[in-house]
């Protein structure tokens, strides 16, 4: 059945929001961070209010009702993935410092001055400067396979790079946070795999908006961050094969990561505790199961396909706008997000103009400036949607452009001299 | 090539008051893109090289790409006889930089050291949130740093050891 984004639209009390001159909220900027239903919003407080205290260390009511919350947020991450076993989830504080850990841990520890990192000229920063920091420190080399004219990667390309550079790890986005370009995770493991090379999937850009299945995926590590998936900010997910994990030595030392310390050293803890030093985040935990349950009572695929929807109709009316230029491939394998430029005009100023008219979008390199780069461009707009965004709002957004177009249009203007001085009192 | 991270004192001008009571005050788009900043964004005063340039350097804000470089030709009484911005960005980076040019020509070097990037705001007119004062800024601290960057060896500035701009770490 397809949702219905009005209903959805009233568990989001965000989305109430008047922006200055009484202006709606139109909420485009899901790709960069999403809003949270009242339910999740709600699970927190309730933690806050009612049973909240650090987790696996006291002996008393509140902090044993706070780790059965906070393990019970693992299961639910563990049942969202799919994974083998809830030692295979580790909470951090988001994407960034998931891949941040496996690039330090994992990396660290079989990454040598022989070998290459492969990645795709898609990633966001999060999934490049950890591997540019890897290569500093062991002198790997990192790589990059590079787009098509339509925005895509062809197997063939992914498979001969595999062969020829024979890689330690291969490290990909599921989705394209600027193009929105989906890539066959399954497919291109499987590939790896058969080339001897670790696969990490960074799927920040892909859980919030598709049912993951980590062992269909057969990846080793699969990342993603809470707030992206209706969930708070502040806490990610790694996923990571048992055994790799095992063998990983830990990253950040302090509290809750260790067995036994001495003056002389330590033992650490057993997973997935053993990469969770210090205070973990035990609410964002709890919200995030809550988001997590949210998202699979309205349907991962129900969810997916309404956000083609809506992308389809701004693409479709976007195009017959003159001097819109669109990014991204066409309709079948795309997620929600339409990256557009206008000739003449700054995407700052695209974006400016659109929140006078109350609509939020993102504008710059969306932290992937090497595929900019790539493109040649130094920044787009993004409209990125998701479940609580309408087809009217696709028409407010279509509207606004065509304003942005004509407001910015060179009109022929000359300055007024009187206005020098004017201008400096 | 300069980067320098306004952050530090940006948050103590103008932006503070208006977000202590959210709505109400925030800037309105209308305002930023008055007519007097899309004058100066179409028809630019200065812009070009400035082929006798002394004195030039470039900047740019990573956050959206925008380009800025300043070129001037200070004088035998060292003041800025011209002063000349090329580069591309948003209307805001244009716009200001085409109201600085004009207002720093027959400065000494003194006068546009002493001029604050509260100064530079002000000029600009409309009251910009944090983000777009990082890019009415971009050609302001050009300018400073385009003064302590001769362009021929043996007009080493005797006042680079004195500049008192921003600290010049990297922009995150």
């Amino acid at each position: 059945m397809p949702l219905d984004p009005q209903s959805i639209r009233q568990d989001f009390p965000i989305l109430k929001r008047r922006l200055p001159g009484d202006q709606p909220l139109v909420f485009l900027d899901n790709a960069a961070s999403s809003q949270r239903p009242q339910s999740v919003i709600d699970a927190m407080t309730d933690c806050y209010e009612n049973f909240y205290a650090n987790v696996h260390r006291g002996i008393h009511t509140l902090s044993e009702e706070s780790t059965a919350g906070y393990e019970a947020a693992r299961v639910t991450t563990q049942q969202f993935l799919n994974a083998a076993s809830q030692r295979e989830v580790i909470f951090t504080s988001g994407t960034t410092a998931a891949i941040n850990l496996v690039a330090r841990s994992w990396g660290d520890a079989h990454v040598t001055a022989d070998d290459t990192i492969l990645l795709t000229i898609c990633e966001h920063h999060a999934n490049i400067v950890p591997w540019h920091q890897l290569a500093e420190r062991v002198g790997c080399r990192v790589e990059f396979l590079l787009i098509n004219d339509d925005y895509s990667i062809d197997t063939e390309t992914v498979a001969e790079a595999l062969q020829r550079l024979q890689p330690k790890l291969f490290a990909f986005t599921a989705t394209s946070n600027v193009l929105g370009t989906v890539f066959p995770v399954q497919q291109w493991a499987q590939l790896a795999k058969e080339n001897g090379a670790t696969v990490l999937v960074d799927a920040a850009q892909a859980a919030p908006h598709q049912a993951i299945d980590v062992q269909d995926w057969d990846a080793d590590f699969v990342i993603f961050s809470g707030h992206k998936v209706c969930g708070p900010s502040g806490i990610g997910v790694l996923y990571g094969r048992e055994a790799l994990l095992a063998a990983m030595p830990p990253f950040l030392g302090g509290g809750a990561m260790i067995d036994r310390v001495t003056v002389d050293g330590f033992t650490s803890a057993e997973l997935p505790e053993k990469f969770e030093a210090g205070t973990p985040p035990i609410v964002e935990a709890i919200g995030l199961a809550r988001a997590l349950q949210y998202l699979q009572d309205t349907g991962l695929n129900e969810i997916a396909r309404h956000e083609r929807d809506l992308a389809a109709a701004a693409e479709q009316q976007l195009r017959d706008v003159e001097g819109v230029n669109l990014f991204g491939p066409r309709q079948s394998e795309k997620a929600g997000i339409v990256s557009f430029t206008i000739d003449g005009v700054h995407p700052h100023d695209i974006a400016q103009w659109l929140n006078l008219r109350g609509i939020a979008v993102r504008a710059g390199h969306h932290c992937a400036m090497p595929l900019h780069e790539h493109m040649g461009l130094t920044a787009t707009a993004r409209a990125s949607f998701y479940l609580y965004n309408t087809l009217d709002e696709v028409e407010q957004l279509v509207d606004a452009v065509k304003q942005t177009r004509e407001k910015f249009a060179r009109s022929g203007r000359r300055r007024r001299r009187s206005s020098i001085s004017s201008s400096s009192s | 090539m300069i980067s320098v991270d306004f952050h530090h004192f940006l948050v103590s001008i103008a932006f503070l008051p208006a977000m202590a009571s959210v709505s109400s005050s925030m800037p309105s788009e209308q305002d930023i893109y008055e007519e007097h900043v899309l004058d100066h964004y179409e028809d630019p005063y200065n812009r070009g090289e400035l082929a006798s340039a002394t004195h030039a350097d470039e900047g740019k804000n990573p956050l959206c790409g925008d380009v800025v470089q300043v070129s001037l030709r200070l004088a035998g009484d060292g003041k800025v006889e011209e002063a000349f911005f090329d580069g591309h960005g948003c209307v805001i980076s244009q716009a200001s930089a085409s109201m600085l040019m004009e207002e720093m020509e027959g400065k000494t070097p003194e006068e546009v050291k002493d001029f604050t990037a509260e100064q530079m705001l002000e000029l600009f007119g409309p009251q910009l949130t944090p983000n777009r004062q990082k890019c009415c800024l971009l050609p302001w601290r050009v300018l400073q740093s385009a003064l302590h960057s001769p362009l021929e060896e043996d007009e080493a500035d005797d006042d680079a050891a004195h500049f008192s701009g921003p600290s010049l770490s990297e922009e995150n």
